[in-house]
């Protein structure tokens, strides 16, 4: 089975990458772009034997390494 | 203690890079030091001559660099990888007293591991309770910063310490302490009362100020932090590359003081 597991900051962390991006997108002349974020996005492929068992492993994943509860949340997106 | 049974470890993966003048700070002081590759702690394809314990040091450092490439998020692979063969006996080394440094990378090493802010004296090492975010810059900030030693006495890397204001450069575009939403305020007043805020960014003048000053954001300006017990210690800049005072062709550097503070506490034990 296939994931993409979406690493993103909670609400109300700042976002020093999606607001620089901003600025530069809006001087290149992008004058409707109201709001950038960044995201950090990993592609996992797992054996498992159902989709629940694999959604258990990936969030330990998550919990143990890829974000920071402190500050990241993350979502789980099934490729296949 | 004596000074000549004394043996430092800086432990190094790759991607770190200030392991080499972090062992030269202890060495320069007469101590035992060598840097040392974390698969030496477990691996067996490793000669026996360079298989190493934790057990075998009395004080250890996470350096500076950009372990592991800094992926997934600064410090967090060499976390994963202490955590799942040596978090036991990193556990067993804090409670014993024994003094763990962490500058820059090894900060957010630290941080990663829950060993900072380190609130509960019985679980050093554990959830996290911090994070070090992106600078609000942006930018990867390189340059000298002034820092107030504001520690009243429990953190053994700066009991010696005696000026008020030192200056240690920064390197790092993941420094701003972060601590969870809401929390804020708490955490700052448990730091305070536990005497575990040991240095925050200043001014020229000794104030308190924003950025530059503070070169990435950080909550109530700290720069540096120990736990409730004061043997881990962890910071963003880098004493070790002030051992020497290159600026002023004085022979002494501001961060000299912190390797000659465990020095001495160890000395003690």
């Amino acid at each position: 089975m296939i994931a993409d597991v979406y690493i993103y900051l909670k609400e109300g962390v700042a976002d020093p990458e999606g607001e620089a991006t901003k600025k530069a997108l809006r001087l290149l002349g992008f004058k409707n772009v109201k709001k950038v974020s960044s995201r950090k996005v990993f592609r996992i492929e797992v054996d498992a034997r159902n989709r629940e068992e694999a959604e258990r492993e990936i969030s330990g994943m998550c919990e143990k390494l890829l974000a920071n509860p402190v500050i990241q949340k993350y979502t789980i997106q099934w490729v296949e | 203690m004596q000074k000549e049974d004394l043996k430092i470890a800086v432990i190094r993966i790759e991607g770190t890079n200030c392991e080499e003048e972090t062992v030269m700070a202890f060495r320069n002081l007469g101590v035992f030091s060598e840097a040392v590759h974390l698969k030496q702690f477990y691996s067996d394809m490793i000669r026996d001559s360079e298989q190493r314990s934790l057990t075998d040091y009395n004080c250890i450092v996470f350096p500076g660099g950009f372990s592991a490439g800094d992926y997934v998020r600064a410090g967090a692979v060499f976390s994963a990888r202490i955590k799942s063969v040596l978090r036991d006996d990193l556990r067993d080394f804090i409670n014993s007293g024994y003094p763990v440094l962490g500058i820059c990378n090894g900060f957010q090493i630290l941080a990663e591991l829950g060993a900072l802010p380190g609130f509960d004296e019985d679980k050093p090492v554990g959830k996290q309770e911090m994070a070090l975010g992106i600078n609000d810059s942006n930018r990867f900030e390189c340059r000298p910063s002034l820092l107030k030693h504001e520690n009243r006495g429990k953190c053994v890397f700066t009991k010696a310490l005696e000026k008020e204001i030192v200056m240690f450069p920064v390197a790092h575009a993941e420094g701003k302490v972060i601590f969870p939403a809401g929390k804020e305020e708490d955490y700052i007043d448990r730091l305070r009362k536990n005497d575990q805020i040991v240095f925050r960014y200043v001014d020229a003048g000794g104030n308190y100020a924003g950025y530059p000053w503070n070169p990435n954001g950080s909550i109530y300006n700290i720069a540096g932090l120990c736990n409730v017990r004061g043997n881990v210690l962890g910071l963003m800049p880098h004493p070790e590359r002030v051992f020497f005072d290159y600026y002023r062709k004085n022979e002494i550097g501001d961060g000299r003081t912190i390797f000659e503070s465990v020095i001495e506490y160890l000395l003690s034990l």
